[in-house]
Formats: structure tokens, sequence, C-alpha cells
């Protein structure tokens, strides 16, 4: 069997503020095939932002954060690399999406000058090539009339038209593995079931993993094939969804499994 | 500041006088209305005088009617169709004195201004961007210049230096850049931990092209109000050094030596000093205006 696309073992993160040392990722281990759609559930602040931050090397907010052990991607060690060659990585092997659509594009530039700079950092094409690539991608993601749209700047847009723009710059590259930290947490409810299935089939039409973040389970039914449930910096359970869901083995699991309001038991309370 | 819309309000409710007072505290869309329109009114009432005041500059030699240094016999003459401003205590004419030396002092300041806005940003960005030591280290060098009076520092530095124009403007440059760094920084404090420049880094862009692409032109619209408010109290220091004797020396005019000079037979003819301090008055004051209006414009967009 071929060697998983990401294969994290012994991951540590630290923050060090004044003195104190918190370990908020307390040596977890995972894996992620080429292909495969991995999520990861937890309450905030179990780590789950930083293990993807990590597997970036994108230091959150703060740089007093330590990273240990080893995060393997297609044979690399990606903790070891030069930030060079990191630079090379992002964007163009290992995409991110993050949680808040409104605050991730830059204001004062178009949508289409923000695609073009993500494809012209990567692909070598022309000026032309490049606008043309960034419309098609815009249609991909399902912005409708995207040559026009292209010219507008980021607040002519909603919440989840901008996720499918961040999304569009994401997969521009085609890379092998998009980690989308809640890309939904920030937007209603309709706007988050479009943008799970734009997710999905863009996995499937592109050949990507896909590593999802989320607090919610709701989120995770029906899009991944493996869950990780993380608990204050530890991996507590794992499994296929549907065992998981069937027959949480873990107590946290079950508690959390428990958080998801249901259409039935809301009938049933009123 | 509202001259043009309140007018308007007054002229409006003329027939309902009853009903003016309880309109005039204007409700959130009126209100914000008015201030943008005061607003634009200061910008381009400041526009209007700063080219007035470049166009005076520029074409200084061809406008002024006498040259600024060449005396003649009648010496503190009172206004007259031949010297509009009549002449100082050597027979020079003050207009053209006004004119030319208009040109030394605004170029001063411009120069100056243009060296600490750039060394401003670059050492704010630096600092605000990297943050930790090197944060430390330029925020506390450029507190100890900031610890003293503007006034003082460029006394000194003039003094020990010696009085000539590129000591001076790189005088001001010193003195007004801890201002211009620090106008930088605090909002690249902020920018910086926005989620666009963590996404920009996600994609793989470099880091002085995020600061220069994603970083930069937020903080740009402070510093455009604080040049403009620092080109005004440039021109009072460049004035007021020239005043103290450490400007560009005489016989070429500048303000500041002109009312220095003027300022002994000032009961004689007060045109003399009138005129360049009116010259002075105008300029800070155009900066001002230009500062608030860009102030109040830049603001309302930002909100939107």
């Amino acid at each position: 069997m071929n060697a998983p696309l990401l294969q994290v073992e012994a991951l540590t993160a630290q923050f060090t503020s004044r003195g104190q040392i918190s370990q908020v990722v307390k040596g977890i281990a995972f894996e992620i095939d080429s292909g495969q759609s991995v999520g990861f559930v937890g309450e905030s602040g179990c780590g789950k932002s930083v293990t993807a931050r990590a597997v970036m090397r994108l230091a959150p907010e703060s740089s007093s954060v330590q990273v240990g052990g080893s995060i393997r991607f297609d044979g690399t060690d990606l903790l070891t690399l030069q930030e060079s060659a990191m630079r090379e990585i992002r964007g163009r092997r290992i995409a991110m999406v993050f949680q808040d659509p409104m605050t991730s594009l830059n204001p004062v530039m178009t949508i289409g000058a923000q695609v073009d700079d993500m494809i012209g950092k990567h692909m070598a094409l022309s000026r032309k090539n490049t606008r043309q690539r960034t419309v098609e991608l815009l249609d991909l993601v399902g912005i409708r009339d995207p040559a026009r749209r292209a010219n507008d700047y980021p607040h002519q847009f909603s919440g989840g038209m901008r996720q499918r723009v961040l999304i569009a710059m994401a997969v521009s590259c085609e890379p092998d593995l998009l980690i989308a930290d809640e890309p939904t947490t920030a937007l209603d409810v309709t706007v988050q079931a479009q943008i799970l299935r734009l997710l999905q089939r863009l996995r499937r039409e592109l050949g990507m993993a896909l590593m999802l973040i989320t607090h919610d389970f709701g989120v995770i039914a029906g899009m991944v094939e493996r869950v990780y449930v993380m608990y204050d910096g530890e991996i507590v359970e794992s499994g296929g969804v549907d065992e998981l869901f069937a027959n949480p083995q873990h107590s946290y699991t079950r508690a959390l499994l428990d958080a998801v309001p249901r259409i039935e038991s809301a009938g049933r309370k009123s | 500041m509202s001259e043009s819309s309140s007018a308007r309000i007054t002229l409006t409710s003329e027939q309902e006088t009853a009903a003016a007072p309880a309109a005039a505290p204007a409700s959130g869309p009126t209100k914000r209305r008015r201030r943008r329109s005061g607003g634009r009114g200061l910008l381009i009432l400041g526009l209007v005088m700063l080219t007035v005041m470049t166009v005076v500059t520029v074409c200084g030699s061809w406008i002024a009617p006498y040259d600024p240094t060449k005396t003649s016999a009648e010496s503190l003459s009172g206004p007259s169709s031949a010297h509009w401003l009549g002449t100082d205590s050597i027979g020079r004419d003050v207009l053209s004195r006004l004119i030319i030396g208009g040109r030394t002092t605004l170029l001063i300041a411009l120069i100056a201004v243009a060296l600490a806005v750039a060394a401003g940003l670059l050492l704010g960005l630096l600092s605000g961007y990297l943050g930790g030591v090197v944060d430390q280290i330029v925020m506390r060098a450029l507190d100890v210049v900031f610890a003293f009076p503007v006034f003082l520092l460029a006394i000194a530095v003039v003094a020990a230096l010696g009085p000539t124009v590129p000591n001076l403007i790189l005088t001001i440059a010193i003195v007004y850049t801890p201002i211009m760094a620090r106008v930088v920084r605090g909002p690249v404090l902020s920018v910086k931990r926005l989620d666009h420049v963590e996404a920009a880094r996600s994609i793989g862009i470099r880091e002085v092209t995020i600061v220069r692409r994603h970083v930069l032109p937020m903080v740009i619209s402070p510093v455009l109000v604080e040049t403009s408010l620092t080109l005004s109290h440039t021109i009072f220091t460049v004035t007021a050094l020239s005043f103290l004797g450490l400007g560009p020396p005489p016989p070429d005019p500048n303000w500041g030596g002109m009312l220095s000079e003027a300022r002994q037979f000032m009961e004689i003819a007060p045109l003399t000093v009138i005129g360049p301090a009116a010259a002075i008055v105008f300029a800070t004051l155009t900066f001002i205006v230009l500062a608030n209006g860009l102030r109040e414009m830049l603001d309302v967009a930002g909100r939107s």
C-alpha cells in the first residue's frame, strides 16, 4: 500500500506566555490518504485549529508557539523544511480555507486581483490566461456572471459568496490537500449546506484530500470518511464516520453527539 | 465647516420656524449626510487653498513684480500701486519677498516631511509588523527622540550642525519621524492580525509582498491625514527656526526671517509684519483644513 499523503506523528504544540507553558496539542498522530476526506471534531480550544496551522506551519497569532513531532507530507518533513520551500507548498500543494470569509479577503483589492495573485504565485501563466483561469474558477464555485464580478470588491459580496471566492482561491492550484478550518461557522445554515456541498463536489472533481475541522457533528456527517475526535489537545477517539455515529466509544464523543439538536427530540420537549 | 448644509436647512425651514428646532438635532442619516458634506466641503476648500499656494509658489519668479533682493531708496514705504504691500527697511518689495520666500519655506517643509514620512513608514511597518524585539528597539529609540520638545531638539541640532538648508531639512525630518512611525505602527498592529493577512501567508506569499500589498494599503489613510497635519506643523517650525536666525541665510527671503527683520519697524510699517504673518497662517491653515477634510472623508469611507 502507498504511504499516506499526510502522516503526523507525536505532534505537540505549546505556547509560552510570561514564562508559563501551556500545551495545546499533546502528542497526536493521524494520517490522511490521497483523496481521502477526514474530519476533526472537538470543542473550542481543543487544539484542532492549532493542528491545522501546524501542518501549514502558520503560527497562530503570536510567534511564541513551539511545534514538535513530525509532519510528513508526501515524503518530506514539513517541520524541518526551509521557509522558502514551505512557501512553495503553501497554496500550491496544501491550501487552506479559513473560518471567517468576511475578514479573509483584502478589502482594498478586487476579488479577481486576489485570485489572480494566488494563481500568479504558483503557476506560470500570462496575465490574460491568469484572468481567464480566475473567471473559470469563480464560475466553478458557483459565482454568477464571474467575468464581471471579478472586478468587484469584497464588500460587494455576501458572506457565502466570499467563502466561495476563498474556496476558489484555495483550489486554484489544484492542491493535494485542502484544509478547511470551520469553513461554515460564520455562515447561516442554508448557506452552510451549499458551501459543504461545494467542498464535497470540488474534492471529488479535483481528487483532493480534505481535512475538515469543525465543532459540529452535523457538518461532519455525510462529508467525511474518517473522524478524529479531539479533546484537550489529544485525539480521544477515531474511526469511520458511520461506526462512530452508530457506536461512540468515548464519553466525550457521546456528549458531543448528544449536543447536536435533533428535530424529533425538540418536538418531544415542547 | 458645514455652512452649505446648515444654510440649506435654514432655507427650507423658514416657513415653519416652530418645527425648526425639532428638526435641528439631526437624526442618524441626516447627521451622517451633513458630516459627509461638511468633510467634502473642507476637503475642497483645502484643495483650493493648496492649489492657490502651489501656483503662487511654482510660478513665483513670473508673478513677483520685483527682484526680491533688490534694494531701493524708498524704505518702509506704505502700500502703493507700485508696491502693494510696501517696502521693507532697506527698500525691498515685501510682496515679491513673500512670494519668493514662500518657495524656500515650503520647499524645506515639503522635503523634510517627505523624508519623515518615508522613514516613519519604514520604521512603523518594520516595528509593527515584526513586533517583539525589533519593535522594542525601534520604539524605545524613537521614544528618546520623542521625549525632547520639538523646538529644543531642532534648535540643538541646527546649532550643532550649522544653519544651512540641508541641515534644517534633516533636523525637521528627524524631529517628525517618531510621530509618523507611531501613526503607522498603530494600525499595522491591528491589520497584521486580520485574517486576510494570514490567508495571504497561507497561499505562500512572501512577507515583503504581504506588507506591501496587504498591510500598507490599509494604513495609508491615517498616514495621509497625518502627513497633511505634519506639513502644517513643519511650516510653522521652519518659520520659527528662521525667525530665531537658524533658517536659510540672508539676503534670500524666507517668511520667518522677514518676520524677524520687520518686527523692529512694526509700528511704522505694520504691513511688513502682517504680510509674512498672514502667509504663514494661510500655509499652516491650508494643511490643517486639508487634514480635517481628508479625515472626515476617509473616516466615512472606512465606516461603510
